[in-house]
């Protein structure tokens, strides 16, 4: 499958990473040798496979609904960049 | 006196406990060798001062005949560990000035045994690569370099680094394709990746989650089962952690491996495989054959596709897990207008090349339509390597392999910068056993005709560490390898 | 036929809705963090590392989550399942700290079910459940305290949500108003959320499409996002239904799109639409293992179940004699039906209900205060229901005392004493009585035995006068027919 420029600024911007204009093509062509690399599962068998989720061969354990952990907002807050108020401070959000 | 640094783990706890040295002398032997070694860049944070507190009352403790397992050891820590009060930054812009209020479960347990924590090392940014080349705070150098500086490997390049330097009786490490096992064969040190669950993910700066896995870097076998030990046990705060007793790793060093069965998988001869690293291999066979084990030929026919499958399941993993990197809460922040503009700023100056790109193709393979070629297939063909492996054991208790295709390759190597792919080679070895969840060690073996260590890949069956340390012990006593002088 | 048919110009449309509704799940902790789940406490005040999203933090399952998921479930009359997986919806936004929401995508908790509607024409309706899985809720962004910032507060990121998914089986505005009401009914039954729309611990979105009468195919619908109460997804629906079918009668089409509701207005629009559309890249997530639930854990739930709304209703109509209105009236809400069956127990369940219906819910009203704050206890008012049934008072004095008691907290009895209100049931006395009342009213009693028996009131209450409304008046009635006869 190979993709296109389109393609490469939709992937940059799901993925909130910036491909300068004069970077399309070329990470377009990296993509598409990456792809084509990784194109060769193609000719795997993989009929009646069922995917691998985890290597655990265990379940999910639960824990008890219990209140043990919060009440640290300054250590919450103590690596942001910016904080106001106790809140977490970003540029306006615009719907 | 002798050069303290050079003790392994066990006869340093020895000579603590016979009084022949302190623990604040050993910190301080070690932080000359830092100081001595600074040009390998191994260390990015160093933390002596706080570790000669640490020795002081380590000391004290030992005085009164009290003391964990590794009371007064003092360690390296990989800088992908969240160490409190520590700045730890997974090698990335991103994280530079970030301080964690909280201490990973595996540093806690190393800290609750009486360790003393040396610095935080050098890695490849978020333990993406495998020549330690991708850090924010430059490559390290190999210890074995000559005349042309070499790559430690990577990404736990910096503690493979320091442990062969001596900076350190014993460092952290973790592997997500192979990022203990092959730059602890780059610079001739032991390392072993413990079963997918063995040592809890809590607190380690999360690259692919499946994947992912703590161990320890040591100078030889025993001081890796006396880390693994401590680092490893059940955390009901990582919900992939195996409730699995944690055995007395030492206690089967010199057991004998009289019948067991070493599996030798064929398509691991790859084409092109080093001469040397392919009559390394057959001599290691040949040692534990003479110790009375069987060598039988098996099969793992899904090997070829392990990297192409790691390529897409990492990736995927980690374009997801490095979402939260955003600017926002902690860690670097590039303004912007509006809110997308300053995820876009912030991502795009504080992730490196490496990482972007891995973030992009994660990112790809997870979106509409690419989904099921892609990210859906490649778990399918995961469970194929999987079942590869367990049919394999059906054979063989234990099965060997060259750690790494090559030694160490010069930092900046051409080839590799050009083309990511030959640089991924780089893990053909170590990354099926990653994809399979399996333990492996890499131990040396010996030195290519450039002097330089090559390493052999131990694999064991799920949660069975201590066959590989009952035979790489063995090996190790035979191969009688000397480090870096 | 509660359908809702709009008459167009072309002919006749049919209306299609679907709901979502995300119920926050009542919990002591979060679902992945030990945090609490308290609503309005400080800033950030109830955030763990892993609802910040901090580096190395993973989540661990809250299993009171699960089991208030089930009971819904249960409560919807749905299928359990007891294999669903986790998985990671990824996107980027300020309140959500991992970059990624961590929900279930193809293995729900739950799966179809179906919920009871009843309607105004005393008709009632199945609405299909589609399933119902378990997520995390996001943080709060504050847009209006500063013109050029946004602020977050994590406190709500990591409460527990169940996403009730319902079939495209409403037809009116009405039938998505009863099904809230009654979703919302049974959930506080089980006290699995306390369903408050308006503070948004259960918010609905609404998928709407129009059909022409007799079409079996779907069209395009529209999704509007979190309309908050009952009155708003009504108007919702109708708008945009109405909206569709103008759009396609002027020859125009309907584009799939998320849509919002201005209730200032009554009327939808489109939202800002993003430069590519969302893409989120659901995969399993692999810092949680698959859930696998046994019978046991199942049937431990189920011993939790209490009766539901439908079959209180059930009982008070066939074993206690309710009207059916009544009897849906009184089990709307659990605890005014437990107030209820409180105050009928062992007494005239009928006049219990007509009692509450009546006096007692104006007297709510009136001074505005909530059933727990009644100064009126369930055991008073089924003792003054006793007290008028076993002759002590008549219906006329219980008004009073009911008044006295709404006044005062006093149990009817007391008060009865105190006032000395007691019924006169003594003949002898009521016969003295009555002599006195023939005896001066010659002339009455000379018309009544000529034929005029509705002079039978007047006499009664004449007696009841001299009593001070003390007489039984059926007593009273029968001794003046005796002695006039
Ligand atoms: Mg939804
Ligand atoms: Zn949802």
């Amino acid at each position: 499958m190979a993709i296109d420029t389109e393609t490469v600024r939709k992937i940059a911007f799901l993925s909130r990473l910036r491909v300068d204009d004069d970077k399309v093509q070329a990470t377009e062509d990296e993509f598409n040798k990456i792809l084509g690399w990784v194109d060769q599962l193609q000719e795997v068998d993989t009929q009646n496979v069922a995917p691998l989720v985890s290597v655990n061969e265990n379940y999910l354990q639960m824990r008890e609904d219990k209140v043990t952990d919060g009440n640290m907002p300054e250590e919450i807050l103590a690596n942001a960049p910016m904080k106001e108020y106790g809140y977490f401070a970003v540029p306006k959000v615009v719907e | 006196m002798t050069d303290l640094t050079k003790l392994t783990i066990a006869k340093a706890r020895e000579g603590l406990k016979k009084k022949e040295f302190s623990a604040p002398e050993l910190v301080e032997a070690y932080a000359a060798k830092m100081a001595e070694n600074r040009k390998l860049n191994a260390y990015v944070c160093e933390t002596t001062e706080q570790a000669l507190e640490q020795a002081k009352t380590s000391q004290e403790k030992i005085n009164r005949g009290e003391g964990g397992d590794l009371e007064g050891i003092p360690l390296g820590i990989k800088d992908l560990f969240c160490t409190k009060g520590i700045p730890t930054t997974a090698c990335s812009n991103i994280l530079k000035g970030f301080v964690p209020p909280y201490e990973s479960t595996v540093t806690t347990h190393l800290l609750a045994a009486g360790a003393n924590f040396l610095g935080k090392l050098n890695l490849d940014e978020f333990a993406m690569g495998g020549s330690n080349e991708t850090s924010a705070f430059g490559p390290v150098v190999n210890p074995w370099s000559k005349d042309v500086p070499l790559v430690p490997g990577g990404s736990s390049g910096g503690s493979a680094a320091a442990v062969a330097a001596n900076m350190c009786a014993a460092a952290t490490g973790t592997d997500t394709g192979g990022s203990i096992r092959q730059p602890s064969a780059f610079c001739g040190v032991t390392g072993i990746k413990p079963t997918y669950g063995r040592c809890s993910r809590w607190g380690i700066i999360a690259f692919a989650s499946s994947l992912d896995q703590a161990g320890p870097i040591a100078k030889d076998v025993r001081d890796c089962a006396i880390m693994l030990k401590t680092m490893a046990g059940y955390d009901a705060k990582d919900s992939t952690s195996a409730r699995k007793e944690v055995p007395d790793f030492e206690k089967v060093l010199g057991l004998d491996v009289k019948g067991m069965r070493i599996g030798i998988p064929k398509e691991y001869r790859v084409d092109g495989l080093d001469k040397e690293v392919a009559a390394y291999w057959d001599k290691a066979a040949q040692m534990l054959k003479e110790h009375g084990a069987e060598v039988v030929e098996v099969s793992l026919p899904h090997t070829k596709y392990a990297l192409a499958t790691y390529y897409i399941i990492a990736p995927a993993e980690a374009s997801s897990n490095l979402a939260r990197y955003d600017g926002l809460r902690y860690g670097n922040r590039v303004d912007g207008v509006h809110l997308d503009d300053m995820y876009i700023n912030s991502r795009s100056a504080g992730f490196g090349k490496e990482v972007k790109r891995r973030i992009m193709i994660g990112t790809y393979v997870l979106s509409a339509g690419y989904y099921d070629a892609y990210y859906l297939k490649a778990q399918k063909v995961r469970r194929l390597i999987r079942d590869d492996f367990i049919k394999a054991f059906e054979k063989c208790d234990l099965i060997l392999t060259p750690t790494a295709p090559t030694a160490a390759f010069p930092i900046g190597d051409k080839s590799m910068q050009e083309n990511p792919i030959t640089m991924w080679l780089n893990d053909i070895f170590t990354v099926s056993v990653s994809l399979a969840g399996l333990p492996a060690m890499s131990l040396p073996i010996g030195l290519n005709q450039q002097g330089l260590p090559l390493g052999m890949q131990l694999v064991g069956r799920a949660f069975d560490e201590e066959s590989i340390f009952k035979a790489a012990y063995c090996l190790e006593k035979d191969v009688n390898f000397v480090g870096v002088k | 036929m509660s359908g809702m048919i709009i008459n167009g110009k072309t002919g006749d449309w049919e209306v299609i809705c679907g709901l979502e509704i995300h119920c926050q799940i009542i919990s002591k902790s979060k679902i992945f963090s030990g945090a609490s789940t308290h609503y309005g406490s400080d800033v950030n005040e109830n955030v763990s590392f892993i609802d910040a999203g901090m580096p190395g933090m993973l989540p661990v399952l809250n299993k009171q989550c699960v089991r208030q998921a089930i009971k819904t479930g249960l409560g919807l009359n749905a299928k359990i399942n007891k294999y669903s997986e986790f998985s990671r919806k990824n996107y980027f936004y300020a309140d959500l700290p991992q970059g990624y929401q961590i929900t279930q995508f193809q293995y729900p908790l739950v799966g179809e079910g179906f919920v009871k509607i009843d309607l105004e024409d005393g008709s009632s309706k199945n609405i299909g459940i589609e399933r119902i899985h378990i997520e995390q809720d996001a943080g709060k962004s504050i847009h209006d305290i500063s013109p050029t910032k946004s602020f977050i507060d994590l406190n709500r990121a990591g409460v527990g949500l169940m996403e009730i998914v319902t079939k495209p089986d409403f037809r009116s505005p009405e039938e998505a108003g009863a099904f809230l009401r009654k979703l919302r009914s049974i959930v506080r039954y089980l006290g699995t959320c306390d369903g408050n729309m308006d503070e948004g611990s259960m918010r609905c979105d609404v998928n709407v499409s129009v059909r022409r009468v007799g079409e079996t195919a779907f069209r395009t619908r529209n999704e509007m996002k979190n309309v908050n109460s009952v009155k708003f997804v009504m108007q919702a629906i109708e708008y945009e239904a109405r909206r569709h079918v103008e759009t396609y009668e002027n020859g125009g089409t309907i584009v799939q799109e998320t849509r919002q509701f201005d209730p200032l207005k009554g009327v939808t629009k489109v939202m800002r639409k993003k430069e590519f559309a969302h893409d989120y890249r659901y995969f399993p997530e692999p810092d949680l293992l698959p859930l696998v639930l046994d019978d046991a854990f199942i049937d431990d739930v189920k011993s939790e179940m209490v009766e539901l709304p439908d079959a209180k209703k059930e009982r008070f109509v066939h074993e206690l004699g309710l009207t059916p209105y009544d009897a849906s009236v009184l089990c709307e809400a659990r605890e005014t039906a437990e107030w209820f069956e409180k105050a009928a127990k062992g007494h005239d369940a009928k006049k219990v209900a007509n009692w509450m219906m009546g006096d007692f819910f104006a007297m709510l009203n009136e001074k505005k205060i909530s059933l727990e704050e009644s100064p009126i206890t369930p055991e008073n008012l089924g003792k003054l229901v006793e007290l008028v049934t076993s002759n002590v008072i008549n219906g006329k004095t219980a008004k009073d005392v009911f008044v006295l008691m709404a006044e005062t907290g006093k149990a009817p009895d007391v008060i009865v004493e105190e006032k000395g209100l007691k019924q006169v049931t003594d003949t002898a006395a009521i016969e003295k009585i009555i002599d006195e009342v023939i005896a001066a009213n010659p002339g009455n009693v000379a018309a009544y035995k000529g034929g005029k028996v509705a002079l039978m009131g007047w006499f009664v209450g004449q007696v009841m006068k001299a009593s001070q409304g003390k007489a039984n008046p059926g007593v009273v009635n029968q001794i003046f027919k005796s002695k006039l006869a």
